[in-house]
């Protein structure tokens, strides 16, 4: 048998000098005449362990990490291919503590397959969901994803089923299934890993959605700042194309189903549906009002799906082993698996899937292990740029839509970002103004004018120039932004400022500048 | 230095962009960043080829363009570094990294050195928030940067 090699190359692990290692790892199987094949797979989400080369061997997978290009001989003396002892192993992947305890629906395969074998997704559960879709009535597929409690990934948490629904129900001579891979938010990374990672799962869930609604044509909207993924899903809906699982007969099936890969140009406002709708459509990525929604008038006037990626990756199982078994996952309204992605200043960052209704403080405390800088948590942001610092104090809340809506935060897309105690809340509120003023597609005044104002009152209030009156505006600013703006972007920009403000008063009310009575 | 193609070269070269894109749904911005691809940024000459291909206003191809971040007006440098300035970022210290950077490179942020060796620009946001900070040089991704990943940077955009 000749041996088999995996080395991801997922950004991440390239970030981190994967590509040297393959390079290593290619070098040394020349110089010592060594047959084998290398698997360039997706990252596990373990990056803390990246670059994680993995060989399979008779007993299975046995993992080595984080191994560096210098590394490369000594594994070969060592008898890496074997499986042999180094001081990089780590033994058998999914024993690894940090993976052997998450519960792996959506990224079962991530990190585990060859990202561009169509072969190798079968073989590891692929496909099963959309055959069985393919014989079923599209109001059946859309009930199993209704019934199923699956709810939005990108942030707001709508139930995918009653959106799918929506547009079902809307007769037009043509429908879309947009795929929303626009992931912007910073401590955000999971769409990225997907598409890196296993490609296929997505092209599989956004054609289940395609025959559920009735649509026939879908876009998956990439961020330029994602080349890797980019490429990755170009070349995986081409080898879709070419094995019948898109086309004018899906799986052999009646039903037509083709999907194109779109790049974004920078904003990040065109995460927001309606925003990027606009700009798929070759438009300023201009926010759109509601109503109409884009599942009655969505792209090019047409009724659309606008789904996240991780969401779309979840239908899969949803239609491979039924609603009821990934609905026994979570608490509460909130069924089924969340990626949780703990990132910034944190000992064990990485991707984290499990069910919903574990405690903040699990999460970072436990999993995360607290900061990289070993110095004490001061606070996590939740859910990107818009969403609320938390204090230690808020860390038994437990990562459900409702139980952080009632403290007022947002799980948003599951991205966690820790700060050690030298972070300045003040400036991260003032960062989250400045933020919104950069991105803002400027069309309501409450976002493009309010975070100009909110900025050039922080930094009043930086200077202790009348702190109360700079607080008890910004407190009102926040009030109009919150209510008043078309979107997300101005909409919730206040819950990071104002989370900021409420939770770490000290850093808002700085000392007086005494030092310079020198 | 580089020589800037005539405006009837870029008319030319932007019309046969135009004719292999404009079959899609939205053709838009596949045509900006074809254009931006082949001529480095996206020059005011192929405002107009685009507009009459189309049939919208300069104004409305005016207003796609400047509206996204993406699109420059100008070349950039030999070499596009991007270096993250998002919060997972900042956690791990971008704000010293971004001062430092732009010490040994002697530019701010959305400058091009002198020699027009490299183009300096903020990002928000690389998908590499668990292995901060990062950045991106050429399309080429780097995480956890620190002082000895800053000259490597350095050295490398000035050779």
């Amino acid at each position: 048998m000749i041996p088999r090699i995996y080395i991801p190359g997922d950004s991440g692990a390239l970030a981190l000098g994967a590509e040297k290692v393959a390079k290593a790892i290619e070098k040394e199987l020349a110089d010592r005449g060594i047959e084998a094949k290398i698997v360039r797979n997706g990252s596990r989400g373990a990056y803390f362990l990246e670059p994680m080369v993995e060989v399979a061997t008779a007993n299975g997978r046995v993992a080595y990490g984080p191994v560096k290009s210098s590394d490369v001989k000594s594994l070969f003396d060592c008898g890496f291919l074997t499986g042999g002892y180094h001081k990089r192993w780590l033994g058998a992947p999914d024993k690894i503590p940090f993976l052997a305890k998450q519960t792996r629906l959506t990224f079962a395969r991530c990190g585990v397959t060859d990202p561009l074998s169509l072969d190798h997704y079968k073989a590891h559960g692929g496909l099963k969901g959309l055959q069985n879709a393919v014989a079923m009535a599209p109001a059946d597929v859309v009930s199993q994803v209704t019934e199923s409690g699956l709810r939005g990934r990108g942030g707001a948490g709508f139930p995918t089923g009653i959106k799918w629904k929506t547009v079902l129900d809307t007769t037009a001579d043509r429908k879309y299934i947009v795929c929303n891979a626009d992931e912007g938010d910073s401590g955000t990374f999971a769409d990225r890993m997907i598409m890196e990672g296993d490609p296929f799962v997505l092209i599989e869930g956004m054609a289940i959605a395609g025959i559920a609604t009735g649509a026939t044509k879908g876009f998956i909207y990439i961020r330029s700042e994602y080349p890797h993924a980019v490429a990755m899903m170009q070349k995986a809906v081409e080898i879709a194309r070419k094995a019948g699982v898109l086309g004018v007969n899906v799986l052999g099936s009646p039903n037509a189903f083709d999907m194109e890969v779109r790049v974004g140009a920078g904003a990040y406002v065109c995460g927001e549906e309606t925003s990027l709708l606009d700009s798929l459509e070759g438009k300023r990525g201009q926010v759109r009002a509601k109503p109409p929604l884009p599942a009655h008038k969505g792209l090019f006037g047409k009724p659309t799906v606008i789904n996240n990626v991780i969401s779309l990756a979840s239908v899969p199982v949803i239609m491979d082993k039924g609603a009821a078994f990934y609905k026994d996952f979570g608490m509460g309204r909130s069924r089924g698996t969340i990626p949780i992605q703990i990132a910034g200043n944190v000992k064990y960052p990485g991707l984290y899937e499990a069910a919903f209704g574990m405690t903040l403080g699990e999460i970072v405390d436990d999993i995360g292990g607290g900061t990289a800088t070993g110095r004490p948590v001061k606070a996590v942001q939740v859910g990107g740029p818009l969403g609320a610092y938390f204090p230690r104090a808020l860390f038994d809340t437990p990562f459900d839509y409702e139980a952080f809506a009632a403290k007022d935060g947002l799980i948003g897309h599951a991205g966690i970002v820790v700060f050690d105690d030298t972070a300045d809340m003040l400036k991260q509120a003032r960062f989250a103004m400045e933020f919104c003023s950069i991105e803002s597609c400027g069309k309501c005044t409450p976002c493009r004018i309010g975070s100009t104002r909110g900025v050039e009152v922080l930094d009043r209030l930086a200077r202790n120039i009348e702190p109360e009156k700079q607080i008890a505006l910004v407190t009102d600013l926040c009030n109009t932004m919150k209510f008043g703006s078309l979107c997300a972007l101005g909409g919730f920009t206040p819950y990071p400022v104002m989370s900021a403000l409420n939770h770490f008063p000290d850093d808002f009310r700085p000392t007086p500048v005494a030092e310079a009575a020198e | 230095m580089s020589m800037q193609p005539a405006s009837t070269e870029i008319a030319s070269r932007t019309a046969a962009i135009i004719q292999e894109l404009e079959g899609l749904e939205g053709p838009l911005l596949p045509i900006l960043h074809g254009i931006q691809e082949e001529f480095g940024h996206v020059p005011q000459e192929a405002l107009p080829v685009i507009a009459e291909a189309l049939n919208i206003s300069r104004a409305e191809v005016h207003g796609v363009v400047t509206f996204y971040h993406d699109y420059r007006s100008h070349p950039a440098g030999r070499h596009v570094l991007k270096l993250c300035q998002a919060e997972a970022c900042q956690s791990m210290g971008s704000d010293a990294i971004a001062a430092k950077l732009k010490q040994l490179l002697g530019i701010g942020f959305h400058e091009t050195a002198r020699d027009g060796s490299v183009t300096l620009e903020p990002v928000y946001c690389l998908g590499l928030c668990a292995c901060a900070p990062s950045a991106m040089l050429d399309g080429e991704v780097i995480g956890r940067l620190n002082d000895e990943k800053l000259d490597e940077i350095v050295t490398e955009v000035r050779s």
